[in-house]
This record gives C-alpha cells, structure tokens and sequence, in this order.
C-alpha cells in the first residue's frame, strides 16, 4: 500500500495513517499493533506534512509483521540522536501554533517500533523504516 | 456467533429503501437490498442516528410496554437525569416525580441521585488508576459499543465504573428490600430512556453478565402519560426529589465533568464528533487529559431519539435545574458511597470485549489477499460514493464485494459500462451483411475490381 503525502497540507494530514489503520482492522492484526501502526505512521506522516515538501507512506503487511516505509523530499534532518530525544523540535512556530510539532513524533515512533532505522542526507530528504512484530 | 440485541428495529413497510441512513451510521452497519434498509446485527452500536435521519419514520428504537409492570408486585421508577429537562420551567420535579406514582409506580429512584454517587465513585478511581490516561466514561452505551467496533485498542481506557443506570436500579432495589421486606425477585426496576442504547445495555449488557434493570420504558410514552397526570396526585409519598443539580447535569453534555470536577477534562457529544476525539487518543495525541466525557448525541442524553423537548430548550431548563441546587453540592453520603466503592458496587464485573467485525477473514493471510482485491475493485469503481449500490461507499461496496455478498455490476456506473460494451456488439453484429447480400467479405475474388 502506498499513499503520497503532501508538505504543508494539514487538511488531509492524517489521512494515510488512518487509512493504513482501517486496513489492518480489516485484516484482523490484534487491536494493541494496530494502535502502534496507527502511532507510527501517523507521527511520520504528520513528519512529512510539517517539514518536507512531498513524500510517500509505504505499507507492507505479511502475517506477523508489518513495515512501513516512509521516504521524503525536503530539508533531512541534520542530527537524528538529538531529533531522537523528547521535545526537540526543529518546527517553525506557526505550525507550533496550531498545536504540532512538540518534539515527540520520533520518539513516539521509536517507542512503538521494533526495528527502526533513519538515514537522511541533507538538503535531499529522509528514509524512515519501522517494522511492528512479533503478532 | 453471538447473538445481539438491537433496540433500534426497521418497520419494513415505512421504508422507502432510500439512501439516508446508511449513509450517517458511523459503523457502516446498514445496506439496501431489495428496496428495504437491512441492519448488519454484529456492526449496529444502537446509536440512533438513522433513527433520527430517516424522513419516512421507518427506524424506532423498541421499549418495553408499561404491562411489563404488571410483572412485578413492588415496581420503582428509575428516571434518567435527562427527564429533568423534558418539563416547563414551572413544573419542579417534585411534581412530575410524584406523577410516576399515579403511572403505577411504588416508588422513584433518581438517576440523577445515583449519578452523584457515581461522580464520587469515578473521582475516586482516577486518583486511585494514575497510570492509564485518558480514561474514557462508560455512561453511554452507543459510545462503549462503538469503541467495540471500531476502537478495540481503546477498551482498556474505558473506566470499569458502572453507569448511573445501574447502581440506581442496585440501590432501588436494596431499598425496597430494606424499607419493605420485599424479596428481590418482586421488585422491578424501570428505566426512563431517551434512547435505544440504554434499551440495549439492560437487555445486553458489557460490562456486566445481567443487568439489575427490568425494565425500560420510553421516555416520550412516559412524558404524555406525566403531562396528563400533573397534579393530579393522590399518592403522595413524601418527597421524592431529592437529587441535587450535579446529579441532574449528567443529562446534559459538560455535565458529567462538572460533576466530576478534578484533572483535566474533555467532554465530546454527538457520535460523529466522538469518533473524532477517539482518533486523537488512538494516536497518543490526548495523554495530557484524564478524563473523557464522550456521548453520542448530540446536547448529551437530551438530544435522545426519545427525548420530547427539543434539546437546546432541554438544555437551558437543566441548567436552570442545575444551577439552582449546585450551590448545594452533593446531595449523597460521602461516606456511605465510600462504603459501597469499598464494596465493589460500582466496579464492573466483567472487562469489555472487542467486536471484532472490521475483519474480513479468520485467516490473516487470507485477509491480507482479501485487502489486496479490495483496493484494486475500489479504484476501478467510480468514486462518487452515491449509495445507489446499497451500500453506504464505494469503499463499501468493494469490501462487501471482496466478502461476497455484492457485485461489481451492482454499482450502476458500472453496469451502465457493461450495457454500453454490450450494446456497441450488438451494433456492429447488426451491421454485419452476409457476403450473399452484396457485402465484400475477406474472401472476396477480384470480381468488380477495375482492371
């Protein structure tokens, strides 16, 4: 399942997670892993929407494992241990305004992943890799 | 599999097959087939909203008849807090509480009484569960129903604290036991609804294997039958109103918060808005909120489907109610609710479980295929989401396709392709003339060529 993400459009944001939630629903993955995608993907979705210009949400799911996959194009992120820690945030201020970008999507996402892996080249974008196990 | 009790019924004959209803339930638990709305049992979360939609009156949420009362020797009235705000302003309670006596009740019990009780019992159990946050109220059943359906991962974030409902019809019925001796099996405790989901937790309960309720009467039959007995009391029992406005103010949406009035709160009504705020916990994105009021109508238990008043007058009228008597603050014991929370009245008995009815096959591979097909019939289907089909979207219909129970040529875009390729072959069969008749066919000789 891919989705295409659009920067700065906060009226759909949110919307590529949710979808990804309802078909897991669908496929019958136990309640509390649909709640880790449903935190996963929507963190980096809304990543995508507050910081990059475009980007895709990848989904694979197999029995036992689903793994989403999230590439950008936009500015990258410079330090990825210090985006790690809780309450950093490189968000402008209006869109703190509007209530996001508090510093905990990557923290959020690590927490509920079992793999997770970030490369990012600056100036270029961000590859973001979560693997949800273990079902 | 189990069998569900629905309130909410469809009266065959009234409906048109028209679109409207399915189009509004949040579970996507209604279809058209053959001209008439078929709920889906195992989806339907007695919410009411097609009740209120359908122009040709064809949903009703189904009560008890009063002979139900004939069931029992000793009979309590159990009216909702949401009651209060059914009457004009010069109508105190008193009055229309001692109505229900000459209806054939013995007694009343306030719901909004047991609410305050309530209210202490959910205070106590936030301070005593810091670690679960938010935790979400399990006063409305069409919401615990919906969080079954579609948010199971938030089911244990339901506070496991019985509803005002039930610990009035407990304590009615111990009052009556201790006041007059009764046995309990003669005591029968009758609901005041506003609407079909309470109908549902008493006959179905969650949270609960039986529910201590008998009975549940519908709020407007009991209203007309009230309006005409104002005054007319002959059985006066001494005063039965003795529930303050905090208890009261559970009927109206903010009015379970005021009530609860510690931490941080966020109240929610009407069920499309709940489903809203649900999808901000799911997300983690409420952490800093301890308690969620969450109701499916509209104006909270006011905006019932079997409420008379209109709510925005409902509303003024309870919190005129409730202001008067909330300078009084609570009119329960303290202590004595302290001793029935100790007692473990107030604790569900049994965790709520999740409907798993999203799933489109036991077998995960197999669904994962399923989903596979689905999103490939959903992008050859036109997208307008029109209902003509039967089902509420496009996105449905796929799914009910993907399940078997649809087919692609029920969307009528898609037949009209279908007759449209067909028609063109009948044309151009039609334009074919045997060669005899004067036609050049591939096997033509050099006859009539020009040399």
């Amino acid at each position: 399942m891919a989705q295409p993400v659009k920067g700065l459009d906060f009226s759909a944001a949110g919307e590529a997670a949710g979808r990804v939630k309802k078909t897991l629903q669908q496929i019958g993955v136990q309640p509390s892993v649909v709640r880790r995608v449903a935190i996963v993907t929507y963190e980096v979705e809304m990543n995508i929407v507050i910081h990059a210009r475009q980007g895709t949400l990848r989904t694979a799911i197999a029995p036992g494992r689903v793994e989403v996959v999230a590439e950008d194009e936009g500015p990258g992120i410079a330090d990825i241990e210090q985006a790690m820690e809780e309450g950093f945030s490189t968000a402008p201020d209006q869109i703190r305004e509007m209530g996001f970008g508090a510093g905990m999507g990557l923290p959020n996402i690590r927490r509920c992943s079992d793999e997770l892996s970030i490369v990012s080249t600056i100036g270029r974008g961000v590859r973001m890799r979560s693997v949800i196990s273990g079902w | 599999m189990i069998q569900y009790f629905h309130s909410v019924k469809l009266d065959r004959e009234a409906c048109k097959g028209c679109t409207n209803c399915i189009k509004r339930c949040p579970t996507e638990a209604i279809r058209v087939r053959e001209g008439k709305a078929v709920i889906l049992e195992e989806r339907c979360v007695d919410c009411g909203e097609c009740i209120r939609i359908c122009p040709n009156h064809a949903k009703s949420a189904i009560t008890d008849p009063f002979q139900r009362l004939e069931d029992f020797e000793y009979r309590v009235a159990l009216p909702a807090p949401s009651f209060y705000g059914q009457f004009k302003p010069d109508v105190p309670p008193e009055s229309f509480l001692q109505a229900l006596l000459e209806l054939g009740f013995d007694d009343v019990y306030e719901v909004p009484y047991a609410a305050e009780a309530v209210s202490l019992a959910i205070r106590r159990y936030l301070t005593e569960h810091p670690e679960r946050r938010p935790l979400i109220s399990s006063a409305c059943p069409a919401v615990v129903r919906l969080m079954q359906v579609r948010f199971p991962a938030l089911l244990d974030q339901v506070i496991p604290v019985e509803s005002p409902m039930e610990v009035a019809a407990h304590l009615a019925k111990e009052k009556a036991v201790r006041e007059r001796g009764l046995d309990r099996a003669k005591v029968g405790a009758f609901f005041i609804t506003p609407c079909a989901a309470k109908v549902t937790a008493a006959k179905q309960p969650v949270g609960n294997n039986e529910s201590n309720v008998d009975g549940v009467l519908s709020m407007s039959a009991v209203c007309g039958e009230v309006l005409k007995l104002l005054g007319s009391s002959r059985r006066n029992r001494g005063p039965l109103s003795k529930a303050g406005g905090i208890g009261i103010g559970w009927g109206r949406a903010g009015g379970e918060n005021v009530a609860i009035g510690q931490g941080s709160l966020l109240a929610v009504d009407g069920i499309h808005s709940v489903i809203g705020v649900l999808e901000e916990v799911e997300k983690g994105k409420l952490r800093g909120v301890d308690y969620l009021e969450a109701q499916a109508c509209i104006g909270g238990c006011i905006g019932g489907p079997l409420a008379i008043e209109n709510p925005f007058v409902a509303r003024v009228r309870m919190k005129n109610l409730s202001e008067i008597s909330e300078k009084q603050g609570l009119q329960v014991d303290a202590a004595e609710v302290a001793r029935l929370y100790a007692g473990g009245l107030f604790t569900m008995k049994k965790q709520v479980e999740p409907r798993p009815v999203m799933q489109l096959d036991r077998d995960v591979a197999r669904a994962i295929s399923m989903v596979e097909a689905l999103e490939k019939t959903v992008a050859e289907l036109p997208g307008l989401d029109c209902g003509s089909c039967g089902s509420p979207s496009c996105r449905t219909l796929a799914e009910d396709i993907v399940r078997g129970v649809a087919f692609e040529t029920d969307c009528v875009f898609k037949l009209r392709d279908r007759v449209q390729v067909l028609a063109q072959e009948v044309l151009e069969l039609a334009r074919k003339v045997p060669p005899a008749m004067g036609q050049k066919g591939p096997g033509a000789g050099r006859e009539g060529q020009d040399g």
